[in-house]
């Protein structure tokens, strides 16, 4: 095939330079959210519900403004009025309106001369609570008796006769599961549940804004998308968006959790007010209380299998709480399910479900993990009590080219087939288990997102290029975008700067998130290039009088296209752009567009567990991920991609957990109770990565950041599983669960 | 707040003593600047101990015991290797705690007086034999750790009174501690449940021994039947399952988010045993 052949011609795509921002990262240099000032900067202090859910009866900050230092208090109604859908629910989560609505929803702020006088002004703030009764559990909200989050929430894709708290249904398939349940020689369904996990990103969200009488307004923070922050603040302050300048700072850790709008409405609300900058960090409680865990979730599934290990059919209930509004991604989790097979009857169904927790986030791959860990359990139950080997048995089903995948459309060139063959080449595969050690296989799916994107690529005059996109660094991208500018203009890598621009600098641009940056901002750079590269050969062309059409772009050089276009010696970047400003003026290549053909990807992990059959306690010995990832632009940083979903997944899987008290409130909201896996938690991760290209991209990119977490939560259950010899259906598989699992059993 | 930096530890209990707020005796601070920054607690009085003489210093007397300053951090215990030829389950316990940031600051003091029950290095101490110097208003007093705790954050001392150092007894011949604790995870986290045991052998026969455990009661326990269960035994199964059902007897832990009651007495069970065999094994040595 031609596209694959064009891939082994890559001189620097492939390699692995070190990152351009690592230096700036290791020296302290790197400019985060929290390490922006300006001169007569405030300090913010957010006031946050103490209750799952009370009506506010009061609110007297009469106190709190007549303490010393303090220059500005806002509440809702310093906001916008009139606001709807989801500009609505945003502002409802991050100022409450008339009834708090989780453990740590925003009443009220504060800014104040420094920190300290914040805080102290902060406890000045008398708030009158009407406590009102609460719900957290997501099978619970949906019963007779829960009380109603919000009523009318709900939209029409609601069955009639559920609870209100029920907003949103999703329904989709194919054939008659029932009619393939009744070919099946063996029809296991199992309930699964899944606990609300935080991203856990280290840097707490923080920003720096100014928004002044004039209705001008700047803003640092640090987000994966600062054209969507300077949106939603422009909706929720009632300014005009162009009037906005929004900059992203670097960015510690977001891996979906800062695609959302938690403060930086609240901290120009304080500017705007008291007409001086005003800087919010969240300190880190805050952070667990009031920005966006994924969904928690209770979920149904069902699957049918022959004795050869063909599934003949599958159904599945995936119900997802979401906190306090709606928006939980039981879509994806539905839509997710039963992708890696190609299923003549399925059908899957997903519930939106509202509670009283804080309004949920994306999380890489939102919904699919969840997924995964209920559809590859009851896989991996079916495997073992029919004596088949898990990687054929999914192979046997596997969805390839051309196959109708569970939730519609057909699979253009998909990877699974050969991330399945690559794992059970691998030696781990065939690697003896040590007595009582247990081993589990998963495959998982994400869908993959392009979005809205420009780029802008500037020639210097010395020949090096200064690159502008649109979207946050969170993974290693500004490393991906100068290789593959590199790769265009023919240029060393060293020769490229990539920045990212803000908000008055390029068109919009989406957010960092669906795994899109590599996939569109790669694909708007790359064709940023061409077009560069088309004015060069202009240049080119013009000096030596023949047509541009004559003249080639190789190596850095303008070339004649061949021997009738002339004899002429190559042009060097370097010549034309020393003289750019005699020829026609700067040299700027540009791309916009909404890409359609971000390539879906595919995963299978393979992990190896042992469990202290005394204390419940489990080790992961052994781990190996093996993703597609279309072409790999920065091995390494493909790598870290698979290796951080994989790790992610291993404190999903084993510890983290938002744990509520009776009444409602969060008991875990720092890094000591909130359990993410610390280094020595962690075996070394082998990763393989798999290139089938993507046909909608150049150089056949797909997007890894997000798949890489599908596989984990159901390959690490299996393998406890397989080692405890008890099913685990229930997230976090903590100590004390598994020897409850194992008592029980014996 | 006020900052003091005394220069003796009678200075140091003495600003106490005269003191009408909130006050705190700051060694490594592990405990008391997380809790100043977290809105816990605030200082009215915040008295620095580590300027004192002799407050990091670590001394083998002559008749084989050891005297650990007040401010001796875990990182400089981990690297005494003549204490930790004789008191390994002392310096492991201590070490267990926090990052390695945090050894180069805690204290075997400060763990002790921060009175968690959960405190790592305090079953490992009780289970040594272990007492700590007091200066108070009224002079000087020897205390056995296991005394000094009295309810969650709570301890023995008196107003004025500080901690100016740790005893540990003399090893002696045959003898081997151990101390382990269980976490969900590997590191970096608070017991769930402890376990320190500390015994001396003859041949194969174990002649004295003392089991304490953590986190599994509004104190850290000692607990007398669990290590009169070992005495007279050469570690058979016998002895361990006495071990272990003693120790489970002790326990009067809480459900919370950390773990539930029958997890923590379970385990406390567990990890008795699992703790004896390593003293067993280091006292044979």
């Amino acid at each position: 095939m031609a596209f694959d052949e064009e891939m082994d011609e890559f001189k620097v795509v492939g390699t692995r330079p070190d990152r351009p921002d690592g230096i700036d990262k290791v020296t302290g240099r790197a400019r985060f959210g929290a390490d922006a000032t300006a001169p007569g900067m405030l300090h913010a202090v957010i006031i946050r519900s103490p209750h799952a859910h009370a009506r506010i009866v009061r609110i007297d900050a009469s106190k709190a403004e007549a303490a010393h230092g303090v220059k500005a208090v806002v509440t809702r109604a310093d906001f916008a009025d009139g606001l709807e859908g989801e500009n609505w629910n945003i502002l409802e989560n991050l100022m409450a309106g008339e009834r708090a609505l989780y453990d740590g929803h925003a009443v009220a702020a504060i800014a104040a001369t420094s920190s300290l006088a914040a805080r102290d002004a902060a406890r000045l703030v008398e708030v009158e609570y009407e406590v009102l009764p609460h719900v957290t559990d997501v099978d619970e909200a949906m019963q007779e008796a829960a009380p109603v989050i919000r009523e009318g929430a709900a939209d029409g894709s609601v069955p009639a006769g559920m609870h209100p708290n029920v907003v949103r249904c999703h329904d989709s398939g194919h054939g008659d599961p029932e009619e393939g349940f009744a070919e099946a020689d063996l029809v296991i369904e199992e309930r699964f549940t899944t606990e609300a996990t935080h991203q856990g990103y280290i840097e707490p969200h923080a920003c720096l804004g100014t928004l002044g009488p004039d209705g001008r307004g700047e803003l640092w923070c640090c987000t994966q998308g600062h054209w969507n922050v300077q949106k939603v603040c422009a909706a929720l302050l009632d300014v005009e968006t162009s009037k906005l300048r929004v900059t992203a700072s670097e960015i510690g850790g977001g891996f979906g959790g800062k695609t959302a709008v938690f403060i930086e409405p609240v901290a120009l609300a304080l500017s705007r007010k008291a007409n001086r900058p005003v800087k919010l960090v969240m300190p880190r409680a805050d952070v667990f209380r009031a920005t966006g865990p994924t969904a928690s979730t209770s979920m149904d599934v069902k699957i049918g299998m022959k004795k050869d290990g063909t599934i003949t059919g599958a159904s599945g209930v995936f119900r997802c709480q979401g906190g306090a509004f709606p928006g939980a991604p039981m879509e994806f989790t539905a839509m997710c399910a039963f992708a890696p097979y190609a299923l003549k009857h399925v059908r899957q169904v997903g519930y939106d479900v509202m509670t009283n927790r804080p309004k949920q986030a994306a999380y890489r791959a939102p919904g699919s993990p969840m997924a995964a860990f209920a559809v590859e359990s009851v896989i991996d139950e079916l495997c073992n009590r029919l004596g088949l080997d898990p990687i054929d048995v999914r192979l046997k089903n596997a969805s390839r080219e051309g196959t109708k995948a569970s939730f519609g459309p057909s699979w253009d060139r998909i990877g699974l087939v050969e991330t399945l063959e690559a794992a059970k080449e691998h030696p781990h595969f065939s690697a003896p288990l040590a007595e009582g050690a247990g081993r589990g296989i998963s495959c998982g799916f994400w869908f993959n997102h392009a979005g809205e994107t420009a780029v802008q690529l500037a020639l210097s005059e010395d020949g090096t290029v200064q690159l502008s996109v649109g979207t946050p660094d969170i993974g290693g991208s500004r490393a991906s975008m100068c290789m593959m500018a590199a790769e265009e203009l023919g240029i060393p890598y060293e020769d490229v700067r990539t920045t990212i621009a803000d908000t008055a600098t390029l068109g919009y641009n989406e957010i960092s998130h669906g795994s899109r940056v590599t996939y569109a901002s790669g694909l708007a750079t790359i064709e940023a290039a061409r077009d560069t590269v088309k004015k060069l050969c202009k240049r080119a062309a013009d000096k030596w009088g023949i047509d541009a059409e004559a003249v080639e772009w190789r190596d850095g050089c303008a070339i004649p296209s061949g021997p009738n276009a002339g004899d002429f010696d190559p042009m060097p970047i370097k010549e034309i752009a020393g003289r750019m400003g005699q020829t026609g003026g700067p040299i700027v290549g540009h791309f916009e567009a909404t890409p359609e053909g971000a390539g879906v990807s595919f995963a299978t992990h393979i992990v190896d567990a042992e469990v202290d059959r005394e204390t419940g306690a489990t080790t992961v010995t052994r781990y190996t991920v093996v993703q597609d990832a279309g072409k790999a632009i920065h091995p390494s940083y493909v790598e870290g991609q698979y290796q951080g979903g994989a790790a992610q997944g291993i404190g999903w899987a084993l510890n983290e957990e938002y744990i509520y008290d009776e009444d409602g409130r969060l008991l875990n909201a720092g890094f000591l109770d909130y359990r993410i896996p610390v280094a020595s938690d962690l075996p070394m991760i082998d990763t393989v990565i798999v290139e089938v290209p993507n046909p909608g991209h150049p150089y056949g990119v797909r997007g890894v950041g997000e798949t890489s977490i599908c596989p984990p939560l159901a390959a690490i259950a299996n393998a406890v599983s397989n080692a405890a010899g008890v099913r685990m259906q229930d997230l976090p598989m903590r100590p004390s669960r598994i020897l409850e699992a194992l008592k029980a059993r014996s | 707040m006020r900052y003091h930096t005394p220069s003796s530890f009678e200075d140091a209990s003495a600003i106490a003593a005269a003191a009408t707020g909130v006050t705190r005796f700051l060694a490594g601070g592990t405990d008391v600047l997380v809790q100043l920054r977290s809105d816990l607690v605030t200082p009215d009085d915040l008295i620095d101990i580590k300027q004192i003489a002799g407050v990091r210093d670590i001394t083998r007397r002559d008749d084989g015991s050891w005297r650990i300053g007040a401010a001796v951090s875990g990182a400089e215990l981990a690297e005494h290797e003549a204490l930790i030829a004789e008191w390994p389950g002392v310096v492991e316990a201590l070490e267990l705690i926090g990052s390695t940031q945090i050894q180069a600051r805690c204290t075997l003091a400060g763990n002790l007086c921060n009175g968690s029950p959960a405190a790592d290095s305090v079953p490992a101490m009780i289970a040594a034999g272990a007492t700590v110097n007091v200066v108070g208003p009224e002079g000087t007093r020897e205390i056995a750790v296991e005394d000094v705790p009295t309810g969650p954050g709570m301890t023995s001392l008196r107003p004025g009174e500080v901690v100016s150092a740790v005893n540990l007894p003399a090893r002696g011949e045959s003898g081997g501690d151990a101390y382990l604790r269980f976490i969900p995870r590997t590191e970096m986290d608070i017991a769930v449940v402890g376990a320190g045991v500390s015994l001396s052998r003859d041949g194969d026969t174990i002649t004295a021994a003392r089991v304490a455990l953590g986190a599994v009661a509004p104190t850290v326990l000692l607990v007398e039947e669990a290590g009169a269960a070992l005495v007279g035994s050469a570690l058979d199964d016998m002895a361990l399952a006495a071990l272990a059902k003693a120790a489970e007897a002790a326990c009067r832990p809480i459900s919370d988010k950390r773990g539930t009651v029958e997890f923590r007495t379970h385990v406390a069970g567990v990890l008795a045993r699992r703790a004896a065999r390593i003293a067993y094994d280091r006292a044979g040595v």
